[in-house]
This record gives C-alpha cells, structure tokens and sequence, in this order.
C-alpha cells in the first residue's frame, strides 16, 4: 500500500480540535452535527484514537453505544462517524500555539509549520499519568520504574514485555487491567499495593483481574523504596497507619524486576496553561461554562484534559456538547449566557461545568472526596436527588432540568452530597 | 600505537582535560567504562559555577575555583551547553552569619572576585521578594553562573573528539602496567598503551592509582540528594541561594537551573558503606526532609508537593578534602582525584594545570593549527520562534514531529542526539531534556527507544536506560520461543512460567 | 438441623462486580444448585452470584502478531465468553498465532477457539505497512 497522500491542509477551519482521542473525535462529530463546515482534529500519534488503541479490553460503550466493545473496536466506530462526516484528521501534529485571534499554529512533517485560522478550537488533549516522582518514592533510579499506561503500550502496540517479575503500585484500573495482561503473556505479578483501604479500581476489575489469577491486593500498603542499580532489582512495602503514613516497623521486601505505577492521571494542560486559559485548581484543567468554553473566547475543553472520567461513554457525551457549542460559536448561534453559578459544597470536590444557564437543561458531573452510603445529592435547596452511594473513584451525574430553577432568583447554588436523614424525620418535616 | 596521553575517566574533568589536549599535536586516549560520557557525578549534581569567594585560602580549590569561572565563560562562547551568569546569594540570618560573610567578603576580594556586594534586607527583598523575611542580609556574587553539567561534558567530549582525542566507551580499567617510560592500560575491551596516564576516574580515583603502583588517598562518596520542583515555580528565584556555611557542607541552596526549572538540594553524607565503590544512588525520606526544611528556611513557600524529579550524586571525597592534582611517586602517571565542589567549577582551570604539569613531565605539546574550538549548536525547538521552526522542518521533516510533548522535543532533535554520542535513554533525556518533564518519559520513552534502535541498529530489549544492564522492555515469551528472535542483554530468551 | 450425608452442601464468597459498593456476596449450594445468596443488595448482585457459581465465564482480550501490518500487533476478543478456566488457554493458543496484514475488525481470527464454540476475531482494521 502506498503511503496515503498528506492530507490537503486549509487555511482556515470553523473549528479545529486539539487532539483525536475520544475527546476530539466527539468534539468533531457534535461540531459537524451543529454545522460548522470544516473541522480540523489534530493529533500527534501518527493514528488518531488515543489511548483506547491501547486499551484492547472489554468495557467501553456500553452507555454510548449500548453494547460492549474494546477500546480499538470504540476508537474506530468513532473514526468512521469522524470520515463520514468529511472531516479532516491531521496525525503526526502537534498544535505549538493558538493566539488571540484564534490562528493555530501546527507543526507537521508534511506542513512544517502551517498557519491555521480557527473559528473555535476545542481542547482535547487527555490526560497523562502521574508518576513516581509525583509521590515521590525513595530508593534508587534504576530502569523497570514506568506507568502502568506504558508497560500497556509496550505490550499491546509495540509487542515487547517490561520485566519478568512485576509488582504493581496503586489499584486503579489501568494498573488491574495490566495485571491480567501480564499474567496473559507469561509474566509474573506478584501483587498489587494500594494506599487507600479500598480498592480504586471498578470491582469488576478486581474481580476478573486480581481475583481470576490469585493476585495478593495489599491494601493499606504502599512502596517506600525501590532498589536496584542498573535495573529494579526489589521494592519494600509497607503498611500505612490512618493517617496514610507508613509504619517502616513493618516493612518487607518484595523481589521483582518491574514496578508498574497505576496511581491516576492528571490533565494534560500543557497548551491551556500556555494559552493562559484560566484553569481549576481542584482538577487543574481549565475552567469551563455549561457549553464547555474556557475563559477564553472560542476556545473551548472537553475530555480528560478538563477533568478525568472513569467511563469513555461520559467523555463521548460531554465532547460531543463541547464540539456542538463550538461549531454553534462559529455558526452564530446564539446560546444564552450563564447565569447561576455552582460552588461545590460538603463533600464535592469539584463540579464541571462551573456555571449554568436556567433557560436549558445541563449535566453537571462531579466528584466527591470521601465514600457514602444513602446519601443526596443537593442542588442547592431547589433540587435533591437521592443516591444508594457515592465513591471518589466513581465519577457523579446530575441532570439539572430548568424546571427545577423556575423559583429560583440567586446567583450560586451549593452543590454538596450529605447523609440522607432517616425518612421518618422527613415525613415528619413534610 | 601508543598514546601520547590515555586519560582514565570521562567525566567533566577527563573530558576538559581531553579537550585541552586536543589543542596540540599530543594524542590523547579518553578511556571510559560506561556506554556514556558523563554519566556519573558529572550528571548528578547541582550545575552551579561557583562565585569564585568560597573556597577557603591555601587550598588547590581556592587556586582553581575563581579561575575556573573565568574560563567558563570563554567556553561557552565555544561551545554549546547552557550556561548563565544568574550571579548567587549568600543569605544572613544573624549576627554570626553577617561576619562570615564580611570575611567571604574580603577572601573574594583579595582573590580578585569582581562585582561582590553586600545587600541590606531591603535590598534583598526588593530582588528576591519570595526569599524568607527573617535574612537580614545577603551576599551577592554576580560572577556566579548556572551550567548544565551534562550539556557541558557532551560538548567538552565531542569537541575532544573532533580535534583527535580518541575517545574509548565500555572500556573499563582493569590494570595499569609498567611498559618501558610508558604504561599499558588493560581494560575490558583490550590494551591500551600510553606515555602518560592521567587518572581522572572520580569515586574510582583511589582504585585507579593502586593499580598503576602509585599512591593516593582514600576517596569515599559523599552524597548529595536533589530535587527539581513543578516548572510552575519557574522564576520563583532568580539567583542561586545559599545559606551562610557552617563547616565543609554548602548546606541546602536553591538551584534556578538553566532551563528554568527550580531545584533544591543538596544533602551531604557519606553513604550507607562509605565506599567508593557504592551503589548507593538512593534518594530518602530523612534526605526530602532536610532538603525541603532547608529550602524553606531561605523561602517558605517551598514545597514537597511541588517536586516533580529527584536523583542523588556521589561526590569523590579524598582525604583532607581538598583537591589531589599532580605528579605521584610512578612518573608519568599522575593523579587528578577528590574533585568534589566545586570541582565543576573549576574544571577547565584544572585541564589548563594537568597540561602544564604534563609539560613539565616532559610531554611535546605542539599546537594543532587545525584545533577548531567551536562546535555547531543542536537545534533546540522549544526556543525557536515560529518561523526559524518552520525552516527547520521543511529541511528535515523530522523537526516537524513532536516526540516529548512536555519539552516539546522534536524527533529531529532525538536523531541528532544520536548521531551525537546518545545512546541511552539519560543520554537522549540529558541532551534533549525529552523525558525530564512533567509526565518524565511516559509518553515519549517508546518513541525514543525505537529510534535509538533504529538509529544504532541495536534491538528493542538492548536499549537502556543508562547502559549496563538497564534495560527497559524484553521480547515476547512467544518471540523469545521463535528463532529469529533477538536476544536480550539480560537473557530474557529464557521461558517465563506463566 | 442434622447433618446431610446424602447432598453434598457447598458455600462460596464473591466480590459482586455490578456497581462500585463490592458487596461480599455469599452463595450456599446443595448439589449444585444455588439456594441461597446473602450479602447483596440488589437483583443484579444475586444474579451475578448464581452465574459466577454456576457457569463463570470471561472475555477473553489479547493479541496476536500480524504479518507485514502497519503495526506489529492486533487485538483480538473472543466474540463471546469463554469458561472462565479456559482463559489462560485461550490466551496461550493465540500466543501461537500470526495473522497477515490487511485485517478488518470483525474478522475471525482463529474460529472456535480450543473447542469452545467462541471464534476470536479482531477488534480493529490494521492495513498492511505503508
């Protein structure tokens, strides 16, 4: 097969979306489907699809698409609305800067550096694993320390294995799914160390990942050092009292040539921080209204770069807004502004969008700080939606319908999750 | 043939030493057992080029540190490393503290240190506002710089080599031999036969010198733990800050790197089995923990939670402390050992002395008219602007491809690291910065293996993190079955269980 | 109540998979069949129990190497669950495969794996290398 011919670049595009994972494939999707006419996604892997094309498990879709499907087989049914709709996907790119008047300036092999005016740009950058150093592991600097996001690409793109013995830090679903990989291709797993007393993983990732194969979770645990010069030759463990701190009176020594760090992502906001965008200290990426625009005029965010999802179907959803608002920019549709604003409240971390409008319906998604059990979320006093639990690790939906703010005349509604009072005490209240 | 000079150890003294020689006719071997340049204390420390006031009178460190400034600025006219005259800070909390350094003062002065002030707290506050309210004065040195260290070995290597310096990777020393007025030098990949030695071999210093016959104090490793902070932080400080000294240890500073990354540190204790020989690169609890006390005493708003990075070095220790450079009891052979601070500072005044004395020793030095001092810099994109970018990428449409995205480090950049002498990932990351950022190599790390493959011909499960046996992935169980399967450095072809 | 020597009675502890609460559910058995589960807190998680106890079975997703592709590897998924103690023998049997490039997502791989009556095909298009 021939080398597929450089893509003919414009030099201007109603929107142009930063990045082609699954964030900016729905970004381009719902700006299509709002009418914006040209629409550019960007990516720097030389194939759109982001991360899913690493993620060959099971468990995506079954919201957006309302069947199971594996994370390539997601990546290509979006792929394929993407070309259906005539848009343009530039791989091997990488977007240097977007100034005040929304010129993108791109850099390509096949178009060096390509001048592009955006009508709107939509921020989908992703995410990007936390590492080591950011919980700062002592012990010496060998090779065999990654994430567990690159052992998945060594071994489900590039076909190559990271070690032979593999302990794993952190329960969180990359890390659960990679020891089952593993453990599929011969290594050996030798047990997984969490920090927290539960799990961060979904159960079932517990269940057919750890449990399947007699994988030790150690919870309460964590690695206080790594050893080995040139390559990891052990880890010590310890467990963590209730304050999170290890007790090194108990420690151990676990031999292994491989530690995978599956300890969650963080926003990749490079570019927003570059384009000075204004961005949540909580999530650390750019605020956003209920269209998904940043602070900056026609620039907007959607995706794990704004903040991160347990679930590809919520980043579908919530891209598709972002992308249908910025072909809506670019259209002239005219979206009334916000006018109520959200403050997260007793036990919510955060809340995105940050502002809403009364005039429409909205999903509001949030993340607590600590597990409930029969708990309600509050919408201020103007809404209360009763919920069987709440986790961290389970990102929350709230549909926020304007019947419920016809009464209401204030600027800011608390958002907060709290222990549901026993149902008599309601009835007696009622 | 035998060799005019075989200098054992390419680190930033055996290198500076190599490149001065390379301005004669002299041959020169430069023998080292890593993979690597500069891989070892040379990579690994604090990249500061001393004021020149420091060091105390009467040592070989105070002959060569103010000296050795001086000519860092003539080498970075030659070279490309980065380097910046940021100036430092010497920080007063107290009386005590005020008269040390009115003796700093004057030491620097009658060494002929130029620019040295004392500041006034108002003063101090109005240039570093982040620093603690509790200095009462500081001591500025505008003669000090920042360097770094790594860039500056490559380009001291490379341009060795350039000039005919014959320059011997993976080749330990394993004896030196007596051969007529000369020496042969055994290592692990064959003989190598010279006039002089010059051991240069850092923490091996001592173990070096016993094998030539020739005597040397012990070296141990004093190390020193690092930690680099969120680019967030960039600016935080403008100078490197120091607080005033109490005994040998500088106590903690606060680096602003070249690159503009902040870094606090270091420590300053013998290792765990206080040899040489250590492998004790580990960075601890109780080290964070009086680096980020440290930091925060000379600006509060350190901490923890910023740091993004963190490594240790191994500083050669000898006895006495203070520098050991010169000819010893076996002529000919001569020992250039205990270089710790601010050995990298001084390092080309103490290239320019270990060529004097092997001239006294009786070595020809005749000038090579062909000596070319300068070397073309790599193309840094991150510091181009659009347009230079653009021309760069439509003459090699490697530029126009991003490979860390965190350092915006093309692939361009990669290859020409390679072509260069990388041929680790630390050698790519050290001279790229792909991989120093805020995701450290997650994204990039495979991009750059497969070209350092590609590039060197050397298969996946050899590529390494910094040679030896760092390597980073391993075949297939199934390929390793196959025939046609590479072999692994670390005989991963075994079959796994599983 | 005294002991049973003609039934043989069976207990078994699960983690429920269905929502992040991971309810501990316990299953009694007699003979095979499942007569009681305790610990869960909804239908979904007893449903989960009988099946788990009954008949667990898995998605088997991996792959397998390709020949002259873009890329050296594609994934793979059985098309339906495996016997869950079939699964590292599934995964085994595909170490042994090589497919040649260009491949549809979709496309069977390797047609009842092991006997299973699962066909495993792939998840993804991988055209042949430029």
């Amino acid at each position: 097969m021939a080398k597929p011919a450089p893509l003919d670049l414009r030099r201007r595009y109603d929107v142009v979306v930063v990045g082609g994972g699954p964030a900016g494939l729905g970004a381009a999707v719902g700006a299509r489907d709002a009418g914006a006419e040209h629409v550019l996604v960007v990516d720097r892997e030389p194939e759109a699809g982001g991360i899913l094309q690493q993620c060959i498990h099971h468990g995506f879709g079954l919201h957006h698409f309302k069947e199971e499907l594996t994370g390539p087989e997601y990546a290509q049914r979006f792929l394929a609305q993407v070309t259906e709709r005539g848009v343009d996907v530039l791989t091997d790119a990488y977007v240097l800067d977007v100034d005040r008047d929304r010129r993108v300036a791109l850099l390509s092999q096949d178009h060096a550096l390509a001048p592009v005016d955006a009508g709107a740009v939509v921020l989908a950058m992703g995410a990007r694993e936390r590492t080591r150093e950011a919980v700062r592991i002592p012990g010496s600097r060998p090779a065999g320390v990654m994430t567990a996001g690159f052992a998945q690409k060594l071994v489900n793109v590039a076909g190559y294995l990271p070690g032979k013995r593999v302990a794993i830090l952190g329960s969180g679903d990359i890390g659960l799914i990679m020891a089952r990989r593993l453990i599929l291709e011969g290594v050996e797993v030798v047990g997984v160390f969490e920090l927290m007393p539960h799990a961060n993983g979904l159960s079932r990732n517990v269940v057919q990942c750890l449990h399947d194969f007699d994988v030790p979770l150690h919870l309460s645990t964590t690695v206080v050092r790594v050893h080995g010069r040139d390559r990891v030759d052990r880890i010590t463990v310890a467990p963590v009292d209730e304050a999170l701190r290890p007790v090194l009176s108990r420690a151990w020594d676990v031999a292994c040539d491989t530690l995978l760090v599956s300890i969650g992502l963080i926003p990749d906001n490079e570019l927003a921080r570059h384009l000075g965008v204004r961005l949540d200290p909580v999530t650390t990426g750019p605020v956003v209204d209920s269209t998904m625009q940043t602070s900056r005029d026609g620039v907007f965010a959607c995706g794990n770069t704004v903040h991160i999802h347990d679930l590809v179907d919520m980043v579908s959803q919530e891209s598709y807004l972002a992308g249908s608002a910025a072909g809506g920019f670019v259209t002239g549709r005219h979206t009334p502004a916000d006018n109520v604003r959200l403050t997260p409240g007793a036990n919510v971390r955060y809340t995105v969008p940050t502002t809403i409008s009364t005039d429409r319906e909205h999903t509001v998604y949030l993340r607590v700080q600590k597990p409930m059990t029969d708990c309600v979320l509050r919408l201020g006093d103007v809404h209360a939606k009763p919920l069987r639990y709440v986790v961290p690790a389970e990102m929350v939906t709230l549909k926020v319908r304007p019947r419920f703010l016809e009464a209401f005349h204030g600027g800011t509604l608390t958002v907060s999750v709290e222990t549901r009072e026993p149902a008599s005490t309601k009835g007696a209240a009622a | 043939m035998r060799y005019d000079v075989a200098i054992v150890g390419a680190g930033v003294i055996g290198c500076a030493i190599a490149r001065e020689l390379s301005r004669s006719l002299a041959t020169v071997a430069l023998i080292e057992r890593d993979v690597e340049v500069g891989l070892g204390t040379s990579k690994a420390n604090s990249g500061i080029i001393h004021g020149g006031h420091r060091a105390h009178d009467g040592t070989l460190k105070a002959a060569t540190e103010w000296r050795g400034n001086q000519l860092w600025g003539e080498l970075a006219k030659e070279l490309p490393f980065g380097f910046e005259r940021v100036g430092d800070l010497t920080v007063a909390f107290d009386e005590a503290d005020l008269a040390v350094l009115h003796e700093t003062l004057e030491q620097g002065r009658r060494r002929g240190v130029t620019g040295l002030e004392l500041w006034d707290a108002e003063r101090l506050r109005r240039e570093e506002p982040n620093l603690s309210h509790e200095a009462i004065a500081a001591l500025h040195a505008p003669s000090a710089g920042v360097v770094n260290p790594y860039e500056a070995c490559f380009a001291l290597a490379e341009s060795a080599v350039r000039n005919g310096v014959d320059l011997k990777l993976e080749h330990a020393v394993e004896g030196i031999d007596r051969d007529g007025d000369g020496f042969v030098v055994r290592t692990s990949r064959g003989d190598v036969a010279a006039r002089f030695v010059v051991n240069a071999a850092g923490l091996f210093g001592d173990a070096v010198a016993r094998m030539a016959g020739a005597s040397a104090p012990t070296i141990r490793a004093r190390k020193g733990e690092e930690y680099l902070l969120d680019k967030r932080l960039a600016g935080y400080v403008g100078r490197v800050v120091f607080p005033t000294p109490s005994g040998e240890s500088k106590g903690i500073l606060l680096i602003p790197t070249y690159d503009g990354t902040l870094m606090v540190g270091p420590t300053a204790h013998w290792t765990a089995d206080h040899g040489a020989d250590t492998t004790d690169l580990d960075t601890t609890a109780a080290g964070a923990a009086e680096v980020f006390a440290g930091a925060r005493r000379l600006a509060p708003g350190i901490a923890e939670a910023d740091c993004i990075a963190e490594f240790a070095g191994l500083r050669a220790v000898a006895d006495g402390e203070d520098f050991v450079i010169g000819a010893t009891e076996v002529a000919g052979f001569l020992n250039v050992i205990g270089i710790q601070s601010p050995g990298l500072t001084a390092a080309p005044a103490i290239a320019q002395d270990v060529v004097a004395l092997l001239a006294a020793q009786g070595l020809e030095l005749e000038p090579d008219d062909a000596f070319v001092p300068g070397l073309e810099a790599p193309v840094r994109a991150a510091q181009l602007d659009f347009e230079e970018l653009a021309r760069v990428a439509r003459g090699d449409p490697a530029f126009g491809r991003i490979a860390c995205r965190c350092e915006r480090v093309t692939e361009g950049e990669v290859r020409a690291a390679i072509a260069r002498g990388a041929r680790t990932m630390d050698g790519v990351k050290f001279r790229t910065r792909a991989g120093m950022g805020r995701c450290q190599g997650g994204f990039c790390a495979w991009r750059v293996m497969s070209l350092i493959a590609e590039a060197t011909d050397t298969p996946i499960p050899a590529v390494t993190k910094k040679g030896g046996g760092s390597w980073i992935a391993r075949v297939r169980t199934d390929a390793a079955e196959r025939s046609d399967a590479p072999d692994a450095p670390d005989g991963t072809r075994e079959v796994a269980h599983g | 109540m005294s002991p049973d020597h003609e039934h043989e009675h069976d207990t078994a502890h699960y983690l429920c998979i269905g929502c992040p609460l991971g309810c501990r559910l316990e299953v009694d058995a007699v003979d095979g069949e499942v007569v009681e589960v305790r610990g869960n807190s909804c239908k979904r998680g007893k449903e989960f129990a009988v099946q788990e106890y009954t008949d667990p079975r898995r998605f088997v997703t991996t792959t397998v190497r390709v020949e002259a592709g873009r890329w050296p590897r594609l994934p793979v998924k059985t098309a339906a669950s495996v016997p869950k103690d079939r699964v590292a023998d599934v995964a085994r049997a595909l170490h042994e495969l090589t497919v040649a490039a260009p491949v549809a997502m979709g496309d069977v791989v390797l047609a009842d794996v092991l006997g299973t009556g699962v066909d495993v095909v792939a998840t993804r298009d991988l055209p042949r290398a430029a």
